[in-house]
């Protein structure tokens, strides 16, 4: 077979070795120090000191970690997890700093939880912790749900999925509602072929992709118990809970902050008592009916303001920069209603 | 080992085959100078034999070289007595053209060529290059015992 | 000759005599040269005593309308627009005998479309031989878009070259045949074999291998195409010899271009020394009978080498791809032959790119858009060897032809293994460098590593490892005042 390696090829072209001084490539990363030694546990002394700090610090991965902390509101518990993750992946690769770790670790993952609870932006750190960290060679997330990998005729889907794990490759695919992948009670739907294809790249190319799979808790649940190996397959099971409605206004806040707008004091006590109204309405997303939210007060002191000046009072600053109570009030939530100003996009309907 | 003629096209025909790291490698740099990924077999590798078949698509929006060698290696896996290249394509204007291209497969026994000459007046000679694969249909060139394993 | 510095005479511009040419109208430091004008910049040396505003615009006048005296028909015409205008002079520092950078501009009308020989006989036809100049030397032309599209160009370029051959991503590399006199057809053609078998792309005729007695040229394009379909059929790659056409007469060299031809040659050849004429002609027929046209730059150095004297390099080779050649020699850097790696490297970007800024330290002393005229491949020859291997791709790039004659020839267990280690090592350092190593610094050692395995280029490295040319450049581009880019 011509598909030698090198250094045992033809040798028309007079050959040359394989390439002692290689470069060390993607997850393949071995300290240079020990490279050479071929049965570490028996050479290499047991008191053989690793230096965690410095090779902690050169990842770097602590900016990420720190930057995951100020960028997401409460989610003590999912970033809890996150360092845990980053902590044993980072000893994974102390171990094989000594040549103690042989085999790639599984690193694909179920992200389960509400809408708007996170789950998409935890996703992208993810991807930069395991670049920091060296177990993906670029970092990039691609994130897709069902109709990005199922086709619509026979012979479709194949392709469709092997293009978007291939875009994906080096990175993290991230799919949302991944059990609408596959419907257990239609054995002719296309998504069964890209179950298998995942089963078969989520195991043969581990080096080179992860996978996080997404969506509710409990569909996600029945998802795995439908798809023998699925879940043995995924290392890390992380759960995002509904943020409290402290919480809540705390992101509302940082939100409206971030948009260079403040809520009056009466304001923040009146999104308060919407909150609590909103929660328990259906649609709700968490963070990201919070932006919505937070959307139409804009819009309601928008026309308040254009309404005041067309009156002829003068506008300051600080009238322009602040949203009142009423702003909040108009919304439909307190007249009884439920939230449907507009029927409910795709986007606002995924879980995350 | 393949044996018969070692053809040398392609741009490391004259260095070892090269292994999954180091065509991973060289599609890397494809793709980091902005190149599109394509992979192409023949069983007919004739000099002006130009337009192989194409294994799919070229990848245009892949990030890393892993997709391009899982492409090669489900190519070779069909097409493991052909010849596979992988050609990385520059679409930049002025060049629009493969900007690196090399072997990443071969059949185990390479026929080679024939070279005809027809000889005219005045010593000036037509020359003529047929590939021996080509002798045998598609399917069944690069073995002694009916058609490749492969088809 | 007038000279002064204008205001010692009153007579009009048109009372019959002797004026200087700056009050003629050939010096006007107020004009803004147009996008469809071409630019000269000129490296004047006046005698001494003379003004350098009147050097200039003498050099204007005498490439553009002017005569020693005053003609009372220039007023037949439109003559401000014919005049050449002179409107800038830079002091070139340093310069012993003082030497200064004139910019001249030259409207359209003056040049017929597509003729590099109307093109030439205007800006250097009459000028060179000035009395009131020491030295003249054509440094730099700014080609327009509107005149620039009246040339036919490369019959090919880079790209359908690499393309046709079916090779891409290394530099090509080709040979000399050698010695290059005195083989007989027989002989010679075992030594293309022996090189392009061994992996050469192409072997070359050298410029004065025409038609001698020891080695007609029918003979020698039968053995040696005989020697390329030979080579084709070992590699199974695309194989070629510059058969050169370099003949007395135009309809000579056709016939040797059919006859090529009718073998089969992917290219032929030519040599500087047939003239501008001839080269256009060489150029349309390459493109309408799908032949590649290698030019030999002959005699170049007559005229290119001396800093102070002639015409620079860089404006030749200008001339060679508007012309439309495919290949021309332009430099080694590192080779046996006159180069200062910046002005090489200026000579490069002329033939390749797309676009050469103005840049002093490579010797552009002008913006110069080719609008996507196809690219010229440089062919880097004299003294360079598989040693030398990262230097050459470090300061060429991959878009060259590398011609190893001695240095495949010489190769001490023959010419097929003098190729073969120059293919080696080119393949396993454009390998490296794609890995992302610094080949310039490991470049010994990827050339030795490659070696171990590798006897043929073991030995060439052995053999030429130490050899390098390290004379000082007698040419080397000035660190001049920038000028004003021209758009």
């Amino acid at each position: 077979m011509a598909r030698t390696q090198a250094g045992s090829g033809p040798s028309l072209g007079p050959g040359v070795p394989p390439r002692d001084t290689q470069e060390p490539y993607g997850r393949g990363k071995v300290d240079e120090r020990f490279a050479e030694l071929e049965d570490p546990l028996h050479e290499i002394p047991d008191d053989a000191i690793v230096d965690a700090a410095a090779i902690f610090r050169e990842s770097r991965v602590d900016e990420v970690l720190d930057e995951m902390d100020r960028d997401l509101i409460a989610l003590q518990h999912v970033k809890g997890r996150i360092r845990e993750i980053a902590a044993l992946l980072l000893v994974d690769r102390l171990r094989r700093s000594i040549g103690l770790e042989a085999s790639a670790p599984t690193l694909h993952m179920s992200f389960t939880g509400n809408p708007g609870t996170g789950k998409t932006t935890v996703a992208a750190k993810m991807g930069k912790i395991l670049y920091k960290l060296g177990y993906v060679r670029k970092g990039h997330v691609v994130s897709v749900t069902r109709d990005d990998l199922v086709g619509q005729y026979v012979g479709h889907t194949a392709p469709k999925t092997r293009e978007v794990l291939k875009k994906a490759m080096g990175g993290v695919l991230f799919i949302d509602e991944a059990y609408h992948i596959y419907r257990v009670d239609n054995e002719r739907d296309y998504g069964q072929e890209t179950v298998e294809l995942l089963l078969q790249v989520m195991e043969n190319e581990r080096e080179n992709i992860v996978v996080i799979m997404a969506g509710y808790k409990e569909q996600m649940g029945r998802f795995f118990a439908d798809v023998p190996g699925l879940s043995s397959r995924i290392a890390h099971h992380i759960d995002f809970p509904d943020y409290s409605p402290d919480e809540l206004m705390e992101i509302a806040r940082l939100m409206a902050e971030q948009q260079r707008y403040r809520l009056s004091d009466e304001a923040e006590r009146t999104f308060t008592d919407y909150l609590k109204l909103r929660v328990g309405q259906p649609q709700f997303a968490n963070g990201r009916s919070i932006r919505n939210a937070l959307d139409r007060a804009r819009m309601r002191q928008a026309i308040r303001l254009y309404a005041g000046g067309r009156d002829g009072s003068r506008l300051t600053k600080k009238d322009l920069v602040t949203i009142e109570a009423e702003d909040v009030l108009k919304s439909r939530v307190f007249e009884g209603g439920f939230y449907q100003e507009q029927e409910p996009t795709d986007d606002e309907a995924r879980t995350d | 080992m393949t044996t018969g003629v070692h053809i040398t096209q392609g741009t490391f025909s004259y260095l070892p085959e090269l292994d999954d790291d180091e065509i991973r490698a060289q599609i890397q740099y494809g793709i980091d100078n902005g190149w599109a990924v394509a992979i192409e077999y023949t069983d007919d590798p004739h000099p002006r034999n130009i337009y192989w078949d194409m294994w799919g698509m070229p990848m245009f929006d892949i990030e890393d070289a892993a997709a391009g060698l899982h492409e090669v290696n489900r190519c070779r896996e069909a097409f493991s007595n052909h010849y596979i290249k992988v050609s990385l394509y520059n679409r930049k204007l002025t060049k629009q053209s493969i900007a690196l291209q090399f072997l990443v497969n071969r059949p185990q026994h390479e026929p080679g060529f024939r070279l005809e000459r027809q000889e005219g007046s005045n010593r000036a000679v037509q020359y003529t290059l047929t590939s021996y694969a080509a002798d045998r249909p598609h399917g069944e060139r690069y073995s002694s015992d009916g058609p490749d394993a492969s088809r | 000759m007038a000279q002064g510095n204008g205001s010692e005479t009153k007579r009009d511009r048109f009372l019959a005599g002797v004026i200087p040419y700056k009050e003629m109208g050939y010096w006007r430091p107020d004009y803004e040269p147009e996008d469809t004008d071409i630019i000269a910049a000129f490296r004047i040396t006046p005698q001494s005593g003379v003004d350098p505003e009147e050097a200039a615009a003498a050099v204007a006048g005498e490439s553009s309308t002017a005569t020693w005296t005053v003609v009372w028909t220039d007023q037949l015409t439109a003559y401000e627009n014919y005049q050449a205008k002179a409107y800038k002079v830079t002091p070139v520092p340093g310069a012993d005998p003082p030497q200064w950078i004139a910019y001249i501009a030259y409207k359209l009308d003056l040049f017929e479309e597509g003729s590099i020989p109307n093109l030439t006989s205007s800006i250097i036809g009459n000028v060179f031989g000035f009395k009131a100049l020491r030295a003249l030397r054509l440094e730099d032309l700014r080609i327009p878009q509107t005149y620039l599209k009246t040339f036919q160009g490369p019959p090919h370029g880079i790209i359908q070259e690499r393309e046709m051959i079916n090779k891409f991503g290394r530099p090509l590399l080709g040979a000399t045949t050698k010695p290059k006199l005195g083989l007989s057809p027989r002989n010679y053609g075992r030594v293309v074999y022996e090189a392009l078998r061994g992996g050469l792309d192409f072997v070359k005729d050298d410029e004065n291998t025409n038609s001698q007695p020891f080695n007609r040229w029918r003979e020698r394009f039968l053995y040696c195409m005989e020697a390329v379909h030979r080579a084709m059929e070992q590699t199974g790659e695309v194989k070629g010899h510059y058969l050169n056409v370099t003949a007395s007469t135009m309809e000579e060299m056709y016939e040797r271009a059919e006859f090529a031809k009718e073998l089969g040659s992917v290219i032929i050849m030519i040599d500087l020394t047939i003239g501008f004429t001839a080269m256009q002609s060489m150029s349309k027929w390459a493109r309408a009978n799908s032949m590649l046209l290698h030019l030999h730059r002959a005699g170049h150095s007559t005229y290119t080498r001396q800093k102070n004297h002639g015409v620079n390099f860089r404006v030749l080779a200008k001339w060679c791809r508007m012309i439309g050649v495919d290949h021309i020699h332009a430099g080694t850097v590192v080779g046996k032959l006159e180069g200062d790696p910046n002005a090489v490297s200026g000579y490069y970007k002329t033939c390749t790119d797309d676009f050469n800024k103005q840049d002093a330290a490579l010797g552009f002393y002008f913006d110069q858009d080719w609008i996507h005229m196809p690219g010229v491949m440089p062919v880097a020859s004299g003294g360079i060897h598989a040693g030398q291997m990262h230097q050459l791709l470090h300061y060429l790039g991959e878009d060259v032809v590398l011609q190893f004659g001695g240095g495949t020839i010489g190769h001490p267990m023959g010419v097929s293994a003098g190729a073969t280690a120059n293919r080696v090592a080119t393949e396993v350092m454009i390998k490296a460098r794609n890995e992302g190593r610094d080949i310039m610094r490991e470049g010994p050692d990827i050339l030795r590593t490659a070696a171990k395995k590798s006897p043929e280029l073991d030995s060439a490295i052995e053999t030429w490892g130490d050899i390098s040319f390290e004379f000082e450049s007698t040419d080397t581009p000035d660190v001049i005042e920038t000028p004003t880019p021209v758009a």
